[in-house]
């Protein structure tokens, strides 16, 4: 835990993100946020900011806790809260203001947006692989962990298996030494 | 859409039980638990909903919570709703994260975290891999060309089609090396890029 952390530039970094964060969540802020904690202000390290998000992972709820976990390792309680809150609060305002309108006016099906849609696809597609990317060179498993990522990305394409059991497999490997 | 009315403790119940069930994406539960338990919405408002939660900034699963809070019990419901889906997972997350704190030292653990984040990294890869196919077959221009194989209209509808797949990879390609090699940043890559896809999906091949 860090004393001279500003939690409020943290904070106000991750509301605008979040904002950003349009059409696959909440992991796509992971590359700015990588940089803002741990290039920029060295609060974590690459190994403790790669393993925020393989908790987040194990753990059951939506992926985005894993910023609450990157608040809470820098700051303890209140970082948690603060870190979680700017992810969460200004996206669900936006809902609050606009999703019933949007639901009621055709709920999102017309020419606009379609187009909209038709353009978040492609995005939503090439950011998340950015971000996969990201994680990967962070995790620093070198040749043997992007091996090990294409195996779960395979299996996680091509069969049903709960997520968990991957992750627990992928711990497995890590531990006897594959990785 | 409902019988009776929800109050905001019954929103947050159902949101917690199925965000604790949700272990690696709670979206199954939550069609499990809105659509099928609860009937609070049927399979084609569930479907509305979700497609209004993706367009929407923000993780997808709490937009959809705040969205079916709101419907029944106003902003309180919404609030109560999205609270719910994040109380029990943020206790559970960080007591994860006090194990770690206290094991990060121990070698094999370490060994262990490395897989278990090269693996998580994995699953992310999927999710990009299962979005980009799914566009990919959707717009395919050779089964649409052989759909309506007769006259001028249809050589154009063929055209539109190649294109707009042109045009779906190159936005692919572009994001991924923004956003993970190029690390321009989220704000530059979706400010950039959003609005040219845009423009040339409303304006120049609009889905035929």
């Amino acid at each position: 835990m860090n004393d001279d952390v500003k939690l409020g530039g943290l904070a106000w970094h991750l509301a605008f993100l979040s904002l950003t964060a349009i059409g696959g969540g909440v992991v796509l802020v992971a590359p700015d946020v990588h940089h803002y904690v741990s290039v920029q202000n060295h609060w974590l390290t690459d190994e403790q900011f790669a393993a925020c998000y393989a908790l987040a992972q194990a753990a059951p709820g939506p992926n985005l806790l894993f910023v609450t976990l990157i608040g809470w390792m820098i700051k303890g309680w209140l970082g948690a809260v603060v870190v979680t809150l700017a992810a969460i609060v200004p996206s669900s305002c936006l809902v609050l203001a606009l999703g019933s309108v949007i639901n009621r006016h055709g709920g999102g099906k017309g020419r606009w947006a379609g187009a909209l849609r038709d353009a978040l696809a492609p995005l939503a597609a090439g950011m998340l692989a950015g971000a996969a990317w990201t994680f990967l060179s962070v995790a620093g498993a070198g040749w043997r962990g992007i091996v090990l990522a294409l195996a779960a990305a395979a299996a996680a394409y091509a069969t049903k298996l709960n997520p968990l059991w991957l992750i627990a497999l992928g711990a497995l490997a890590g531990a006897v030494g594959l990785v | 859409m409902q019988d009776g009315r929800v109050g905001c403790w019954g929103l947050f119940k159902v949101f917690s039980h199925m965000a604790m069930q949700g272990f690696g994406g709670v979206l199954p539960f939550a069609y499990r638990h809105l659509v099928e338990r609860t009937q609070w919405l049927t399979a084609a408002e569930f479907g509305q909903l979700l497609s209004i939660a993706q367009l929407m900034p923000g993780p997808t699963i709490c937009n959809l919570a705040v969205m079916v809070g709101q419907r029944h019990a106003g902003v309180a419901g919404g609030v109560s709703a999205l609270t719910g889906m994040l109380l029990g997972p943020f206790f559970i997350v960080i007591a994860l994260g006090t194990a770690y704190q206290s094991l990060a030292h121990h070698p094999l653990f370490v060994n262990a975290m490395r897989g278990m984040a090269s693996a998580a990294s994995g699953l992310i890869l999927a999710t990009a891999l299962k979005l980009a196919v799914g566009m990919l077959r959707s717009a395919a221009p050779v089964q649409a060309a052989a759909a309506n194989a007769d006259g001028d209209p249809d050589l154009d509808v063929a055209r539109t089609l190649f294109w707009r797949r042109i045009v779906q990879i190159a936005l692919l390609v572009a994001a991924f090396v923004g956003l993970g090699v190029a690390k321009v940043g989220l704000i530059t890559v979706v400010a950039t890029l959003v609005p040219i896809g845009f423009v040339l999906f409303a304006f120049v091949w609009r889905k035929p």
